[in-house]
């Protein structure tokens, strides 16, 4: 069976994923070390070892990400992370930064590393160089790949890969993108957080909700449409005589339909977006990818998704899975 | 500290490329990065260019490097990159994945585009053989001068973003294509007719960012002008000037007349501001990118070809 | 596309309600408040610097406004003519923020939808919201403990009340949804 990882950015979140199936799931602390760092989210040190606990007891991993680029002067706060994730029994650390992989190869070989989809490893040679420099077992593949170029990389490579199949769609090469930081000052290289909720504004103009990060518009929606957040890659912008969403529509990942293609294409492990979610999405979420994982185990046909209420914009994409998304 | 001349980002025709090296071979810049680092499928367009232009900067006393692309990704780019070692030059990595072709102990230089955040990761690029990193620009500067000061420290010259939009974003999408309702596949190379790149305003007409093919840069230009100082204090060696339309040359002058301190740093901005975007310089200091650090008010919002200017 | 069985309170119950003072009301919520905020220790904690922010709850179908101050486990209720200062306001029908509370509908879900709406300090209600999702709080548990030796009767009642409103008044367990 296909792995299923799963997001949990409380403690009842990942009591929620566990209890619904997940084989695996990641976390982070609450600090900068890692890239969903939302006010009111994530672990402390003793709710990260009680969650390994939780977890062990049913036969499930714990993944910590500190896939964050550490700050010049200031290192030590993501050494200690590193060592306090294995401490609390972590099975392995996700990590981006070629700093903070040779710190943990050298420090903690016998700590298990993964490299973060933060870290837009997106070839053969990017992903040999880690596994063959730092240790990496798996990769987390960038989300700008085809299934045939997933298909392509598994067979140069000798690590696990881990393939997004739902969730929050990220359009652009990440741990590379400074567009946050270009309009708010933060970024979730640096901080950890991509378009901060400390710089949203809603604003009700006339019929029109306006959302706005950082002072520039990026929906202007009927107050009876759906409400995106403001995202930045995921606005409606003009340039010349176009108006649209110029980068990427407010929609987000559901690849469920295409499992048995990954499966083929020879991914170890399938990842769900959400660590900023509920714990009503993880479980539910994580309900129908399990019983999809099951199904692709004995080769039967995928499960209807009937997710469509838990995905941004009310509506999904199969993302750069399908060529034509270039 | 002296001025690179970084890798033009935009998709150019053969005539303006010889142009523009021919310009550059004048000024007093001390290096010079080439190379195509957007898209691969513009490299047959221009690519024959890149001898002569080297031979010229070479023979005008110039240090020459020529870089990767930004995200490699195809067969063919892997085996192109693989290609880049052979012309003799220093190789600039734009994507980490570029590393598995320069063999241990040939030097190399990283450019704005890799992520060098940290003392773990300078010194671990350092000991593989770089000689010349030029940092992310979201860098604030404490950041910089914490890196550059390790860069002496291990022999490594530690270069800004000095002037330019700014690269924020590489994708896999191209969202010149996109504008055309193509795809990257059946471009039709439609990123050329826009060789400043194609601007992208919010609803409300608010200048937001530049797309070029794959990348999305920032609409403002960022510039160093006022930041001289404080970089000159941090250590850094080096400002990177982003190739752009228009006269060069004497944007070139004009930094190396504001580091020789001919010119001032209000003069200098005062000369930029002339080419029609507004400046910015938030990232240094800490800030929203798109803040700038002057007085100079430039109108945010598109109305009109002219552009206000006050000095307050 | 609003939530499919997100009820509105009834009239007649928003109606009876109504002329009620706000001071007994205030009463009740600030007990009930208090003992929640012991019993659920982290839930501040979580909150960090936000646990010092006004949120302003917003009951649609509901005469009165909730203040809530977590920092010192402050609520209070208000009538809609004199609002009271506030950091940050989510409005929409009371079911949705039951339901949001009890984990029965996710809360990007509800906002995405505009069954909920925001306004004012973003980051406030985030915080507010994860650290809500995360105790994982049970408004019938609390009621029927607070009720003392009437604990069966409330229970019964709460149970009648939900069936009645269909308003989840308890919290949903994981295997329960869908």
């Amino acid at each position: 069976m296909m792995e299923l990882v799963c997001p949990a950015g409380t403690p009842a979140a990942l009591r929620a994923a566990v209890d619904a199936g997940a084989h695996t799931v990641y976390c982070g602390f609450a600090d900068e070390t890692n890239a969903r760092n939302f006010p009111g989210l994530n672990f402390s040190r003793d709710e990260l070892a009680a969650g390994v606990a939780y977890a062990t007891a049913r036969d499930a991993k714990v993944l910590v990400a500190i896939n964050t680029f550490p700050r010049a002067g200031a290192a030590q706060l993501w050494h200690r992370a590193i060592a306090d994730a294995k401490t609390a029994g972590a099975y392995a650390v996700i990590l981006a930064d070629v700093g903070l992989l040779a710190y943990a190869a050298e420090t903690h070989p016998d700590l298990r590393l993964h490299l973060s989809v933060q870290a837009a490893a997106a070839n053969p040679d990017a992903i040999n160089f880690y596994a063959t420099v730092f240790g990496v077992k798996r990769v987390v593949l960038p989300r700008v790949l085809t299934i045939d170029e997933i298909a392509q990389i598994n067979h140069e490579i000798d690590v696990e890969t881990e393939v997004f199949v739902f969730g929050g769609l990220c359009v652009m090469a990440e741990g590379r993108c400074s567009l946050s930081s270009y309009i708010t000052g933060q970024s979730p290289n640096m901080n950890g957080v991509c378009s901060p909720a400390s710089h949203v504004d809603y604003a009700e103009e006339g019929r029109d909700l306006v959302s706005r990060l950082g002072g520039f518009t990026i929906h202007r929606t009927p107050k009876t449409a759906p409400a995106p957040y403001p995202t930045l890659c995921k606005g409606c912008f003009s340039s010349g005589d176009q108006t649209g969403h110029i980068f990427e529509d407010p929609v987000s990942l559901d690849a469920s339909h295409l499992i048995p293609a990954l499966a083929r294409a020879g991914v170890t492990a399938l990842k769900i977006e959400g660590r900023q979610r509920s714990r009503a999405y993880v479980a539910q979420v994580v309900r129908t990818f399990r019983a999809a994982v099951e199904a692709q185990a004995m080769g039967l046909p995928m499960p209807d998704s009937a997710l469509a209420r838990l995905t941004e914009g009310q509506a999904a994409t199969a993302g750069a899975y399908a060529k034509t998304w270039r | 500290m002296d001025l690179t001349v970084g890798p033009n980002f935009f998709f150019w025709d053969a005539a303006t490329v010889r142009g523009f090296y021919q310009s550059v071979a004048a000024v007093p810049v001390a290096r010079v990065v080439l190379g195509e680092v957007v898209c691969s499928k513009r490299l047959p367009f221009w690519q024959d260019e890149i001898p002569l232009a080297v031979e010229s900067l070479l023979a005008a006393g110039k240090a020459v490097a020529i870089s990767s692309l930004a995200l490699i990704t195809l067969k063919r780019e892997r085996k192109q990159t693989a290609e880049l070692l052979q012309l003799g030059l220093p190789v600039e990595i734009n994507d980490l994945s570029a590393l598995h072709n320069v063999p241990q102990g040939t030097p190399f230089w990283v450019g704005p585009l890799v992520n060098v955040y940290n003392e773990g990761t300078l010194r671990w690029l350092a000991q593989r053989g770089a000689v010349r990193v030029c940092l992310p620009p979201e860098l604030p500067l404490a950041s910089v001068a914490v890196l550059a000061g390790i860069g002496r420290e291990l022999g490594v010259a530690v270069e800004v973003w000095g002037h330019g939009c700014v690269p924020l974003a590489i994708s896999g999408r191209c969202y010149h294509a996109r504008l055309h309702d193509r795809s990257k596949d059946s471009c039709q190379f439609v990123c050329a007719e826009d060789p400043d790149g194609r601007d992208v305003q919010t609803i409300d007409q608010q200048k937001f960012l530049t797309v070029n093919g794959v990348q999305t840069l920032s609409q403002s230009t960022a510039s160093m002008a006022r930041q001289i100082e404080p970089l000159r204090a941090a250590g850094v060696d080096a400002l990177r000037l982003s190739p752009q339309i228009g006269n060069f040359a004497a944007l070139c002058e004009g930094y190396a007349a504001r580091l020789s301190g001919k010119v001032s740093a209000d003069a200098l901005a005062l000369q930029l501001a002339n080419h029609g975007r507004p400046l910015s310089d938030g990232f240094l200091n800490g800030a929203a990118g798109v803040t700038w650090s002057g007085s100079l008010v430039f109108r945010q919002t598109l109305s009109g070809f002219e552009q206000e200017k006050r000095l307050l | 596309m609003p939530a499919p069985n997100l009820p509105l309170l009834p009239r007649p119950l928003a109606f009876a309600v109504r002329p009620l003072p706000t001071l007994p009301l205030t009463a009740v919520l600030g007990w009930m408040a208090q003992r929640m905020a012991r019993a659920h220790p982290t839930l501040l904690q979580r909150m960090g610097q936000h646990a010092g922010r006004r949120f302003l709850i917003d009951p649609t179908d509901f005469p009165f406004v909730l203040l809530l101050h977590p920092a010192s486990g402050a609520i209070s209720a208000h009538r809609r003519g004199k609002l009271p200062a506030y950091d940050a306001r989510m409005a929409g029908p009371m079911s949705a923020f039951l339901a949001m509370m009890h984990g029965a509908e996710d809360g990007d879900a509800l906002f995405f939808s505009r069954d909920l709406t925001i306004e004012g300090d973003t980051a406030a209600v985030l915080a507010l919201r994860n650290a809500i999702d995360d105790a994982e709080l049970d408004l019938s548990v609390e009621l029927t403990a607070a009720s003392g030796r009437f604990a069966n009767v409330t229970r019964r009642a709460l149970a009648r009340a939900e069936q009645m409103t269909g308003l989840t008044l308890h919290r949903v367990e994981a295997e329960d949804l869908r």
